[in-house]
């Protein structure tokens, strides 16, 4: 069994027109650029991206905004200063935009993975978020029922991987990684290095190779600090 | 026009005095961040960030921040002896499952029930909720740190909020620079006013009535 691909753009060549795809990263922390940079030339279009920010400028997701590659957005939080591309496009009604809370959002994402259909969760009673959705109580509280969330392609980042896709990670560059390899049906993992099996510690796999399809070594990082 | 009582960094220092030996603790953007800043000495307190990190060490000096090492309002941070981390879901089950003792939010508007709003304002039509509904609805203690009205002298804390709400009945204190408010079960309850602060101004900048407690003192500094 051998996940390797020799390059980025092999990775994501086979990604059509209309897939939806989850992109892990928080900040650039996790932040599968190489996937994303190898997509954008790619040129695939009418994607529904899955992330919980809109881009940094041209980085990140923003470069698939900035190529007018995205149709639907699922998100958190587009970051003031930085989701320009998925600002004006959103304002003008070119992209759809489905935001909600990051735990929920997290949570359907894991209940997705774990064949979860659906599940209860307190937050968001009371506000505008929880609109038309079925609320129920339990114990003299109310909870808003959430679906599981999955995708056609997940796109992450772990710091050493190996050929069955055992993953492992740095910092806190876990955070959508982890829910977003379990949740798609091809998982395309990025690493900064690929080591031999055996070389990552069993006690320190963080994503397990199962969840895993193909695993590739980033061309190019940027370690650089951008406040 | 200078504002009136505390300076962001004296809210956040009164409200580090809160914090308990060995708490977990969330905090927002804004003043709340500031509390971090003023830890009382000799507590093992434990700092929680959304996005994965649990004992967050101060801001690193400057050419040896590390893109993988940030809190959730893209800071650099650095580790602690006894840090961990962990993914988004696991980070959201010990916020929504009760296990963070306090989150600290910055506030729009505070209702006189405790309802909250701070993630989006009238008419503003990008949603950014990111995990405050989440923060707000799972933390076993609410405080809210702000300036105890708008920069044009309105009222922020109010009958009813008329911002889109993050949550129903979620705030317990509320620090400000005037004074520390409790939202108590028959409403707000003044506990302590800012030095050279009175409660008659404090109820002057705060929309719904006041109950000023037995034992009202003044924020000691």
């Amino acid at each position: 069994m051998n996940k390797g691909y020799p390059s980025s753009a092999a990775a994501v060549a086979d990604i059509p027109d209309g897939a939806s795809i989850m992109v892990g990263g928080f900040g650039l922390a996790g932040l599968p650029v190489n996937l994303l940079r190898a997509l954008a030339e790619q040129g695939a279009r009418g994607l529904t991206i899955i992330s919980n920010a809109a881009g940094r400028g041209d980085l990140g997701v923003g470069r698939l905004f900035k190529g007018r590659q995205v149709r639907r957005f699922i998100g958190c939080f587009p970051v003031p200063g930085h989701s320009q591309h998925f600002e004006e496009q959103f304002l003008r009604g070119e992209v759809e935009y489905e935001c909600m809370p990051q735990g929920t959002f997290s949570e359907r994402i894991r209940a997705g993975g774990a064949g979860i259909a659906a599940f209860y969760t307190p937050t968001g009673v009371g506000t505008i978020l929880a609109e038309g959705k079925e609320q129920r109580e339990f114990n003299g509280r109310s909870y808003v029922l959430e679906h599981g969330l999955t995708a056609d392609y997940a796109f992450i980042k772990g710091y050493r991987g190996d050929r069955w896709g055992n993953l492992a990670y740095r910092g806190t560059s876990r955070n959508f990684n982890v829910m977003m390899a379990t949740a798609a049906r091809v998982t395309i993992a990025e690493v900064e290095e690929v080591v031999e099996l055996g070389a990552l510690d069993p006690e320190a796999v963080v994503t397990p190779g199962i969840f895993v399809q193909r695993v590739v070594r980033g061309e190019v990082y940027d370690k650089t600090w951008v406040a | 026009m200078t504002r009136p009582g505390l300076p962001d960094e004296q809210i956040a220092q009164r409200i580090a005095a809160e914090l308990e030996d060995g708490w977990y603790v969330n905090l927002g953007v804004g003043i709340p961040t500031l509390v971090g800043n003023c830890l009382p000495p000799g507590r093992d307190i434990l700092l929680h960030t959304e996005n994965g990190m649990l004992g967050i060490g101060p801001r690193p000096p400057q050419g040896e921040e590390d893109i993988d090492l940030i809190n959730a309002g893209n800071q650099p941070v650095t580790v602690l002896p006894g840090s961990c981390f962990f993914g988004q879901a696991d980070s959201f089950a010990m916020i929504r499952g009760g296990h963070v003792d306090v989150s600290v939010l910055g506030a729009l508007q505070v209702s006189e029930r405790g309802d909250l709003a701070n993630w989006m304002i009238p008419g503003q039509r990008v949603g950014r909720v990111g995990g405050a509904m989440d923060i707000a609805v799972g933390a076993k203690r609410l405080f809210v740190a702000m300036g105890h009205t708008t920069r044009d002298g309105a009222p922020k804390i109010v009958k009813r909020c008329t911002y889109p709400l993050t949550a129903v009945g979620a705030v317990k204190k509320i620090f400000t620079n005037l004074a520390v408010i409790e939202v108590g079960p028959a409403g707000l309850v003044l506990l302590e006013v800012a030095p050279g602060v009175t409660p008659e101004q404090v109820a002057a900048a705060t929309e719904p009535p006041l109950t000023i407690a037995p034992d009202l003192r003044t924020i000691p500094f």
